[in-house]
C-alpha cells in the first residue's frame, strides 16, 4: 500500500513553502529516518525526515518549486515490489504526524486579497509599490533606522545568532554585528530595565519580545520605568525606547501564548500604542516608532508575519503615529479595527456589500493617541459602528470606541454600538474551541446587520 | 567594539576557570581604610553634615505637614553615598531607590529644588510632580529616585550597557538595600551585567532592615557580598559608617569597572537610625541597639574626632562649618514653604516628548 508524502508546516502559521531540494531520488530504497528533502519558507528551512519505509516512488513535487501548500502531496513511497499507482490518494481528514492543518490559513488567507493599501495621505502618486511580507517590511524598517542612527539598536532573545524567533530580525547581526543586535538571556524582566536604562541616557533601544505574552513579567518597566519618567522627572529625562513583538492569538498554542495585550497598554499616560494591520503600515509606523521620542509599545501579529502586501519603494517612508486610515468608503454603517481584526473586517464588508450594505471600514493603526476624530466623522455619516478586536470584551478597545461615540456622537447614532471581540475565557487549545472563541467575519456581518436593523 | 564585546563574552569563560574558587568574596572591614588628608575630612565632614541636617529639616517639615506622602530619611547612612561619590569621576552616574536624598545632595544637586519637590512645589527637580520619591539630573548625571524596590538595579545595569555600548569609560552606581536584593530582577541583571562585563557598581546598603524585617528574617544568605559568587563577581563587605573604609572599597570597585572587568558588588554595612519612612515608629528593634549606634559609629562624630585630634581643628571652625550648612538648609526650607504650587496647566504637561 503506497504512502503519501505531505507538504510539512514548520510552524503553525505556515501556509505555503518552497520544496528547495530532494536528497532522494525516485527508486531509493527509504528507511524511516532518512531525510527526503528540504523545504523553506522566508522564516526558516526545515529536512523532511521520513517516518515510513519502501521504495520513493514517485516525486510529485520537483526540487526548485516554490509556494507548494501545505499538506500538499509532494512523494509518494511505495511498499516494496508493490505496482505503483501515480495518482496521488486524497489528503487524510486527520492531521498526519509532519504536517499540521493550518487553522491560520483560513482565517488569516484573505487578508492579501482584501486589504488594498490606500496610504494616499502617507504616499506621493505614482509611487512605485514592492510585494513584500510584514516579516520583511517590520525588518527593513529597522535596518533603514539603523543605518540612519548610530543610537538604534536590537535587544531581545534570539534576535541575533538565531535571526529572531519569527525570523523578524533577519540578516541583521550580520549587517550590524553583535554590539547593535544583542541577543539576551531568557531574562525579561532584567533586559526590559536594562533597555530602560540605556533608553534614559538617550540611547534608541527596540526591545524584541518573543511574544508579548513575556512581556507580561516586563510591564513594570514598561509602565513605571519608561512610561512615567518623563513626567516624573518633570520633563527633564525622556524615554526613546521601542518594546515590539507578536501579539494576541498566534495559532493553537494556548491560552498563555494568545492573549491581546492592546487594551491593557492603551490606558497607560505616557505610551504611545501602535498595532498595524498591512505591511507598508508596519514599515511606516515601525520607522516612526523608532523616531520617537517616547516609549512605543508596537503590537504584531504572528498570523500577518507571513503576509504580502505592496509597500512604497520610497527612501523614506514613515506612516504617522496617531492617525487611523480609512481602508474602504462606505456610507451604512462604520466598522472600526486594527491589526488582525481588520481581516475579519474587510471580509465581512466584501460579504455585507453583496448584501446592499455598503460599510465604511477604519483602521485605527494606532490605539493610543487614538484617532478617535477619523472615527466620529464617519459615525456622523453613517449612524451606526461596530467595533472588531480579538482582545477581551470587558475594558476592551471597543469599550473605549464605544463609551467616546457615546459621549460625542451620541445624537447621530441611529443604533447602539455593537462590539465584537475574542470571548470571554482564556483561550483554549481545541481547534474547535479556539476558532469559536476568536471573532470571525460571519460575527462581524451578523452584528452590522443587528445594527442596520436588517 | 562590537568585536571586542563578542571576545569579552568568550574570554569569560577562560578568566573564570582561572580565578581561585570559590570567587571572592573579601571582608575588608576590619582592615585600616586609607587615611584622607585634612581637606578630605573637611570635605567629607560638610557634605555628610548637610545630608543629616537636611534630612532633620524634611522630618521636622514633614511633621509639620509641608512634605506629603512617604519620606524616607536617610539619617545614619551618610558614609556610603559621600565615600562613594569622593571616589567616582565627572560622567559617572548614580541611581538608587527611594531614599535617596542623600544621594541627590552628594552628586550635587541643588538642596532648594530637593526640598521644594519634597514639598510639591513648582521650583522643585521635577516641578512638584516627582515627589520624595522621584527627582532625577541630567545634568549631574543622577537617574533617579525609584519606587519600585529592585527596578533601580535593571536600570542602573542599563546605564552600564550605554557606556559600554558608548565605550566612554564611565561607570554606572546601582544603589540597592538589602531588602531590594531580594528581588529576581537583581540576579537577572548580575548575570547580564558579567556576561558583558558591564561596567557596573552595585552598592548594597545594608542598613539591616528592609521596613521592618530584619537581614535574618528575609534572607537566607546574610553576607551580601557574596550574592554575586554564582556569576562570578566579585563582592566586598565594607563599613559603611566609615567614610574612608567607603572610599577605598569604592576606589577598588570603580577602577575594576572601568578596567572592563565587569560589575563589582559591594555591600556596605550601614544603619538607618529613624524608621524606614516617616510613619514608622521602628518598634521592630530596640532603642538600645539604635543608641548604640549612634555612640559608637555615627559616620560623622568618627569624622568630627578626627577634625579635632588629627587635624587640630578648633570648635569654633567646626561650628563655622556647622552654621554654613544649617544656612543652605534653611534657605531650602524656606524657599520649600514658600514657592508656589505647580500651575494647574503643569497637570498636561510633560507626558510625551
Amino acid at each position: 500500500m503506497s504512502i503519501d508524502i505531505l507538504m510539512p508546516a514548520l510552524s503553525p502559521t505556515m501556509e505555503k513553502g518552497n520544496l528547495a531540494k530532494w536528497l532522494k531520488n525516485e527508486g531509493d530504497r527509504i528507511k524511516s529516518g532518512d531525510i527526503l528533502a528540504e523545504i523553506e519558507t522566508d522564516k526558516a528551512t526545515m529536512e523532511v525526515e521520513a517516518i515510513d519505509e519502501g521504495i520513493l516512488a514517485k516525486i510529485l513535487v520537483p526540487a526548485g518549486s516554490q509556494d507548494v501548500p501545505v499538506n500538499q502531496v509532494i512523494a509518494i513511497i511505495a511498499a516494496e515490489g508493490e505496482a505503483l499507482s501515480t495518482a496521488p490518494k486524497s489528503a487524510p481528514s486527520t492531521p498526519s504526524p509532519v504536517a499540521s492543518p493550518s487553522i491560520a490559513a483560513s482565517i488569516a488567507a484573505p487578508i492579501a486579497s482584501v486589504i488594498a493599501h490606500d496610504a494616499s495621505s502617507e504616499v506621493p502618486a505614482g509611487t512605485e509599490m514592492v510585494q513584500m511580507t510584514m516579516r520583511e517590511a517590520l525588518r527593513d524598517a529597522m535596518a533603514e533606522e539603523m543605518r540612519l542612527n548610530g543610537d538604534v539598536f536590537v535587544i531581545g532573545e534570539e534576535v541575533a545568532e538565531y535571526q529572531g524567533a519569527y525570523k523578524i530580525t533577519q540578516g541583521l547581526l550580520q549587517e550590524f554585528g553583535p554590539m547593535r543586535v544583542v541577543d539576551t538571556p531568557i531574562t525579561e524582566h532584567g533586559f526590559a530595565g536594562m533597555a530602560v536604562g540605556a533608553a534614559l541616557t538617550g540611547l534608541r533601544p527596540i526591545v524584541e519580545f518573543m511574544t508579548f505574552n513575556f512581556a507580561m513579567q516586563a510591564i513594570d518597566h514598561i509602565i513605571n520605568s519608561a512610561a512615567k519618567t518623563l513626567y516624573m522627572s518633570g520633563g527633564q529625562m525622556g524615554c526613546p525606547i521601542v518594546f515590539r513583538g507578536p501579539n494576541g492569538a498566534a495559532a493553537r498554542v494556548g491560552a498563555q501564548h494568545s492573549q491581546d495585550y492592546t487594551a491593557w497598554y492603551s490606558q497607560v499616560p505616557g505610551l504611545l500604542v501602535v498595532s498595524p494591520s498591512n505591511a507598508a503600515d508596519a514599515k511606516g509606523l515601525l520607522k516612526a516608532a523608532i523616531r520617537n521620542p517616547n516609549p512605543v509599545v508596537f503590537l504584531e501579529n504572528e498570523i500577518l508575519y507571513g503576509q504580502t502586501g505592496p509597500v512604497p519603494k520610497m527612501d523614506d517612508f514613515i506612516v504617522p503615529i496617531g492617525k487611523a486610515r480609512v481602508a474602504r468608503s462606505g456610507s451604512d454603517v462604520t466598522i472600526v479595527s486594527f491589526s488582525i481584526g481588520m481581516t475579519y473586517a474587510l471580509k465581512a464588508a466584501d460579504e455585507l456589500a453583496a448584501q446592499g450594505i455598503e460599510a465604511e471600514v477604519i483602521d485605527l493603526r494606532t490605539i493610543r493617541p487614538m484617532d478617535i476624530e477619523t472615527v466620529l466623522a464617519s459615525v456622523q455619516k453613517t449612524g451606526r459602528c461596530v467595533t472588531v478586536e480579538e482582545g477581551w470584551p470587558q475594558s476592551g478597545v471597543g469599550s473605549e470606541i464605544s463609551a467616546q461615540i457615546m459621549e460625542r456622537a451620541f445624537d447621530y447614532l441611529d443604533a447602539p454600538v455593537k462590539r465584537i471581540t475574542g470571548k470571554d475565557v482564556p483561550m483554549p487549545y481545541a481547534a474547535n474551541l479556539e476558532k469559536l472563541a476568536l471573532p470571525n467575519v460571519a460575527e462581524v456581518v451578523e452584528a452590522v446587520k443587528s445594527v442596520c436593523y436588517r | 567594539m562590537a568585536l571586542a564585546a563578542r571576545k569579552s563574552a568568550a574570554g569569560n569563560k577562560a578568566a573564570s576557570s582561572a580565578r581561585p574558587t570559590p570567587a571572592r568574596s573579601t571582608l575588608r572591614k576590619n582592615s585600616t581604610p586609607t587615611d584622607f588628608t585634612r581637606d578630605e575630612d573637611v570635605k567629607a565632614y560638610r557634605e555628610m553634615l548637610l545630608i543629616r541636617r537636611f534630612e532633620e529639616k524634611a522630618g521636622q517639615m514633614y511633621g509639620m505637614g509641608l512634605i506629603g506622602g512617604f519620606c524616607h530619611l536617610y539619617i545614619g547612612q551618610e558614609a556610603v553615598v559621600v565615600g562613594m561619590e569622593m571616589a567616582q569621576k565627572d560622567g559617572d552616574q548614580v541611581i538608587t531607590g527611594y531614599r535617596d536624598h542623600g544621594h541627590m545632595l552628594a552628586c550635587g544637586m541643588d538642596a532648594k529644588g530637593v526640598m521644594a519637590e519634597l514639598t510639591g512645589r513648582r521650583g522643585g527637580l521635577s516641578k512638584g510632580k516627582g515627589g520624595s520619591m522621584h527627582m532625577f539630573s541630567v545634568e549631574k548625571q543622577f537617574y533617579g529616585g525609584h519606587g519600585i524596590v529592585g527596578a533601580q538595579v535593571s536600570l542602573g545595569t542599563g546605564l552600564a550597557f550605554a557606556n559600554h555600548y558608548r565605550n566612554n569609560g564611565q561607570v554606572s552606581i546601582a544603589y540597592f538595600g538589602d531588602g531590594a536584593a531580594n528581588q529576581g530582577q537583581v540576579y537577572e541583571s548580575f548575570n547580564m551585567a558579567e556576561l558583558w562585563k558591564l561596567p557596573v557598581v552595585y552598592v548594597i546598603e545594608n542598613n539591616r532592615y528592609a521596613m521592618g524585617t530584619a537581614v535574618s528574617r528575609a534572607s537566607a544568605q546574610t553576607d551580601f557580598s557574596k550574592r554575586g559568587i554564582s556569576f562570578n563577581i566579585p563582592g566586598e563587605q565594607v563599613d559603611g559608617m566609615d567614610v574612608r573604609a567607603v572610599r577605598d572599597a569604592a576606589e577598588r570597585a570603580i577602577q575594576w569597572c572601568r578596567d572592563g572587568k565587569g560589575p563589582y558588588i559591594l555591600e556596605m554595612q550601614t544603619y538607618r537610625y529613624r524608621g524606614h519612612s516617616m510613619s514608622d515608629p521602628a518598634k521592630y528593634r530596640s532603642k538600645d541597639e539604635v543608641q548604640k549606634m549612634r555612640e559608637e559609629h555615627d559616620p560623622i562624630e568618627q569624622v568630627r574626632a578626627r577634625l579635632l585630634s588629627a587635624w587640630k581643628l578648633t570648635e569654633d571652625e567646626l561650628k563655622a562649618f556647622d552654621a554654613e550648612v544649617r544656612e543652605v538648609v534653611n534657605e531650602a526650607a524656606e524657599f520649600a514653604t514658600h514657592d508656589p504650587e505647580p500651575d494647574p496647566s503643569e497637570l498636561w504637561t510633560d507626558i510625551l516628548k
